[in-house]
């Protein structure tokens, strides 16, 4: 018999899983909406493989698969590998990304609870380093055509009439190409890639997310830490980069609505497992992410940050917590007994 | 090539004279590691290590001269915690030391008592209060239950009493996770 | 008197489903007279008091048996009048299933009172209140049972600022505080007054949920009633656990009382409404703590409170509220932080608040355990700012220290985060089975500290009187240096010389004519004595027999 207390609240792992999965629904049909069906074929594959892999590391560890395989987690890391992965990347990468992601960067680490990296950001991060081109690769918007993606994904693949530069990706080859002249307002005009505020679709995908996101706070699954010190840092340094030299630096809208900053704000930085827990130390670590991705979109050689961002702070993230213990019942310092 | 040398040379006497330095000021009364050594030990006195005493056993762990799992009232977590601190592999206990018990006090028949004194010479940590030719007894609460005073007594009045669990001394057990009848419940 | 006065808030704190109407519906009723009482000796914080009474005794109701054993410690008294069948190891209402020490009595059926007088503390001073107290057996009642008589002395500064009256009853299913404020708030305000005075504190605060509107409005006219404006009902938010005695402390002042300070010294002191009215029973009446109310509810068909005798069964307590028959479990306490008792024959206590009957379809098997996820939801229901977590973790893995460094001695067990983990870990296990483990650790630690200082003292000793022997020995002769010498030689030789063999000759002898002796004679230094100095030897051999008792391997637990 149990001890006390013998009252729960009716919450579970699974139930929590299932909303992030709900919440991912605006987003992914805004992206649908833009970059075709083929989005959909990633998710599908992503969760195949991210079940089997889970289900057959489950056995090997001597767990029981039906009662982790249904908590969910396999699947959110699946969407979000899908999610982040390009739309026509080909089956084979997805199916690795996810494997590394679930075998290697969860099961080999002690499984649901134990990963101190992001599963999907180690998926991206590998895969990024691994096959630089292929991750770059993203349909240009509105070629929502089936087929092509189809056969970009399953063979043989014919991308030039499909492919175009993400956003991110355009601006950095345009502005570290030899042509001296180039400024941001020269690229951001000239190229159909890049829209009113972000870039062109990939604006909306981001308001997408953003609903979910708010949808996340409401259910109280995430506090309202992580994403604020986000998108508030990464809003801060990129404004003033943008007014110290705007002909070098793009401006904050810019940054908060390509790429995946609005996916990373609200589901990636904050997974809770390989994160910070105490309320200061996800301030940090979240800010610490969005500076590191500002740097890494800036300066380095990858198209987007977040990924190599959120693994560098995964490894500060027990350091941070240690160090922003919140103040103990009672242990508060003098003059804060006020409400 | 000189200055290579002379640099390394420098950076030496100047690591060096630090070193000396805080060897000096931080110097460190006592031997530090046998008081932490004897900090673990269980301080039954009982002299089941070979040593006459908790003390001379830590000495002796101290310098290598003696096992680590030479104490069977320290039992297996005693070895763990020793084997942690000296950064030693941990070993079972050594049978011819003896084996770990439940912990126990002696106890005194009364009535069989004679009071020759014997079994208070014996007890290391003066446990046992009484008189020549008066009955003598055991101050349970100081009682170790190193078991020395049973064979000096000539009379074999002094048995072992195991501390029995309590409701004070009750613990809480950890909690066991019975994932297959959850599960049936589940179902 | 209720003013509109700012409240603080605690953080964290979860609502659970309350269920206190089922039992609120019937006034107070007084349980059926037991058959057999059977009373724990120790049912306080503290030494386990004395037994004052042996089988065949005739004792009145209110009569003391078990005298406290020191300071820290309460008395405990008979219930009714009757016959002490026994001082006997019984089953405990405790989740151990463990025996302890009780005196088991008959009831005769006359519920004779012994002789009442009330105490007049205005005459008293303090100590001699405060030993009244503890010789009556009141202690709080909220459920810690923590002598009240320690509780009742001002601290530092000699005054207190505020006095709180903890009548907030957050627990799920517990309404015994709600009724005894709707039906006996005019006693209880008296026994506040003794207390506010006794403490010299300068206003009188009651704490009470706003669920419980009745206990609100009958207060406040009590406490109009009393005509003393420094005494206040304030109704606080219904949160568990705003009746945590730290939490309720810091919604009414707004200070916090750290682990490890008397609240005293922060210019606060809190006590549950039954002591109030305890300690009003014993001061002006002259009645020690025999009984309480106590909340019957759970899978029963009707749930109430009830005025119970301590040492009542269990088992005949429920038996008129005609629990389900689904029935598997008795809880003492509430659902959030009660304890599974062994069985339901065990008797009631000091700190049975509630007799909670539960089944499987009330408070069915948690679902398996899965892992901690760190969502952060029990560190947001912490309502002592912990991060339970991280507790857990360090719990589980037995890394104490790391545990303790987090706090864990903060953790009042109030299960909030067990409440709400999406894991289903029963975090509170892990946190008792940690404390158990370290209290442990700290006797061992402390009796092994102690056996070190005693053993370090012998060997100084023993070199003393090596080297006192050999001096005096050289002081005698100049020869006498040389048997110095010797001695010293032979005080370090082992043991076992021809001497020795001689000793244990005599000792042979000896023992042969103790053998002969004990037959026919006492021993000699029992001889000749005085009738007081024999019945002194007669109590001390019944303590003897008593510890034997004791000392017995728990063979007879399941009597």
């Amino acid at each position: 018999m149990n001890n006390s207390p013998y009252f729960l609240k009716p919450a579970s792992v699974q139930s929590v899983m299932l909303r992030v999965l709900l919440a991912l629904l605006p987003g992914i049909a805004v992206y649908v909406w833009f970059f075709g069906a083929a989005v959909l074929v990633q998710i599908a594959l992503a969760s195949v493989t991210a079940l089997l892999a889970e289900a057959a590391m489950l056995k090997l560890r001597g767990k029981p698969v039906m009662m982790f395989l249904g908590d969910g987690s396999a699947l959110v890391t699946a969407w979000l590998i899908a999610l982040t992965f390009p739309p026509i990347a080909p089956w084979w990468l997805t199916v690795v990304g996810v494997l590394s992601a679930i075998v290697v960067a969860k099961h080999l680490y002690g499984g649901l609870g134990q990963n101190p990296f992001n599963p999907a950001m180690v998926a991206f991060a590998l895969m990024i380093v691994a096959y630089p081109s292929l991750m770059s690769q993203w349909p240009a918007v509105g070629f929502t055509d089936f087929l092509p993606q189809w056969h970009a994904i399953f063979g043989p693949r014919q991308l030039d009439a499909i492919t175009m530069a993400t956003p991110l990706d355009a601006l950095r080859t345009a502005l570290h190409t030899a042509d001296a002249r180039a400024t941001v307002a020269g690229v951001l005009g000239s190229q159909a890639t890049f829209g009113n505020i972000g870039g062109k679709g990939w604006e909306w995908v981001a308001a997408g997310y953003f609903i979910g996101g708010i949808y996340l706070l409401q259910q109280r699954i995430i506090t309202w830490h992580m994403p604020a010190a986000f998108l508030a840092t990464l809003l801060v340094v990129s404004s003033g980069f943008a007014l110290f030299d705007p002909t070098r630096f793009v401006g904050p809208s810019f940054h908060l609505f390509t790429g995946g900053a609005m996916l990373g704000a609200f589901f990636i930085v904050t997974d809770p497992v390989s994160g910070c827990t105490t309320p200061r130390g996800k301030l940090i670590f979240a800010a610490g992410i969005a500076l590191l991705t500002w740097i890494i979109r800036t300066f380095g050689a990858y198209p987007d940050g977040i990924a190599f961002a959120v693994l560098l702070m995964n490894i500060a993230a027990p350091l941070i917590d240690m160090n922003t213990q919140p103040p103990v019942f009672g242990h508060k310092r003098k003059g804060d007994g006020r409400p | 090539m000189f200055d290579a040398l002379f640099v390394m040379a420098l950076g030496a006497i100047v690591l060096g004279a630090a070193l000396g330095y805080a060897a000096v000021r931080f110097r460190v009364e006592g031997d530090p590691l046998v008081e932490k050594i004897d900090a673990i030990l269980p301080q039954t006195q009982c002299g089941q290590c070979g040593f006459p005493g908790c003390k001379p056993y830590a000495q002796a762990v101290a310098k290598g001269e003696a096992e680590i799992n030479q104490c069977p009232p320290g039992g297996e977590e005693g070895i763990h915690k020793l084997a942690d601190l000296l950064g030693r592999e941990f070993k079972p206990l050594s049978a011819e030391h003896g084996i770990e018990k439940p912990k126990a006090v002696a106890l005194i028949d009364e009535q069989t008592c004679i009071g020759c004194t014997l079994c208070i010479q014996a007890c290391p940590v003066d446990a046992i209060v009484g008189a020549a030719k008066q009955m003598h007894t055991v101050i349970a609460g100081q009682c170790t239950g190193c078991e020395l005073c049973l064979p000096p007594c000539p009379v074999n009045c002094i048995s072992m009493e195991p501390i029995p669990e309590s409701v004070e001394n009750w613990k809480w057990k950890y909690p066991v996770i019975k994932l297959v009848a959850a599960q049936e419940v589940a179902r | 008197m209720s003013a509109l006065r700012q409240l603080f808030r605690f953080n964290g704190g979860v609502k659970p489903a309350y269920h206190k109407e089922a039992s609120t519906t019937l006034p107070i009723a007084v349980a059926p007279a037991p058959t057999r009482l059977v009373i724990p000796l120790h049912q306080s914080i503290g030494g386990p008091p004395r037994p004052l009474v042996t089988t065949g005794d005739r004792v009145l109701k209110g009569q003391r048996i078990g005298g406290a054993d020191g300071n820290v410690s309460s008395a405990v008294h008979a219930s009714t009048s009757g016959t002490v069948l026994g001082v006997e190891m019984r089953l405990m209402p405790h989740t151990s299933g463990l025996s302890a020490l009780c005196v088991v009595i008959e009831p005769d059926g006359r519920d004779e009172w012994m002789e009442r007088q009330p105490f007049d503390f205005h005459a008293a001073t303090p100590t001699a209140t405060r030993d009244y107290l503890r010789d009556a057996g009141v202690v709080g009642l909220g459920g810690a049972v923590f002598p009240s008589h320690l509780k009742l002395n001002a601290g530092k500064q000699g005054k207190l600022d505020t006095l709180v009256l903890n009548g907030a009853e957050c627990e799920p299913f517990i309404t015994c505080d709600d009724a005894l404020m709707r039906e006996r708030a005019d006693a209880l305000l008296k026994g506040a007054a003794i207390m506010r005075d006794m403490l010299a504190a300068t206003r009188v605060l009651v704490g009470i949920e706003d669920n419980k509107p009745e206990a609100i409005a009958a207060m406040e006219a009590a406490a109009a009633r009393t005509g003393d404006d420094s005494i206040q009902v304030v109704a606080v938010p219904t949160r568990y656990p705003a009746g945590g005695a730290k939490q309720l402390i810091r919604v009414l002042t707004g200070i916090e009382v750290p682990h490890g300070e008397r609240s005293t010294d922060h210019g606060v002191q809190c006590f549950n409404v039954g002591t109030a009215h305890a300690i009003y029973e014993a001061i002006a009446l002259g009645q020690p703590l025999i009984s309480r109310i106590i909340t019957v509810a759970g899978n029963v068909g009707q749930a109430r409170n009830y005025e119970v005798l301590f040492g009542t069964s269990m088992r005949d307590l429920i038996a008129p509220c005609a629990p389900l028959p689904d029935t598997d479990r008795i809880i003492m306490g509430g659902p959030m932080m009660g304890f599974l008792m062994p069985g339901d024959d065990v008797p009631v206590v000091k700190a049975t608040n509630c007799v909670l009957v539960g089944s499987r379809a009330l408070f069915p098997p948690p679902p398996p355990e899965m892992p901690c996820i760190r969502c952060g939801e029990c560190a947001k229901a912490c309502p002592a700012d912990l991060q339970p977590f991280e507790m857990y973790w360090f719990s589980r893995a037995r890394m104490f220290g790391k545990a303790q460094e987090y706090h864990l001695f903060d953790c009042i067990e109030c299960g909030c985060c067990a409440y709400v983990c999406p894991s289903r870990i029963p975090l509170v296990d892990y946190y008792r089975f940690a404390k158990s483990e370290i209290w442990a650790r700290e006797v061992d630690k402390e009796a092994a500290d102690q056996a070190r200082e005693r053993y370090e003292f012998r060997l100084l000793r023993e070199e003393r009187e090596k080297q006192e022997k050999a001096a005096k020995l050289a002081a005698k002769t100049a020869a006498g240096r040389e048997k110095a010498a010797a001695a010293l030689a032979e005080a370090e030789k082992p043991a076992r010389t021809p001497e020795e063999e001689a000793k244990h000759a005599l000792i042979a002898a000896a023992l042969e004519r103790a053998k002969a002796q004990k037959a026919q004679v006492q021993p000699e230094n029992t001889g000749d004595l005085s009738p007081e100095q024999q019945a002194e030897i007669a109590a001390i051999e019944a303590r003897r027999a008593e510890i034997r008792e004791q000392a017995k391997p728990h063979l007879r637990q399941d009597d």
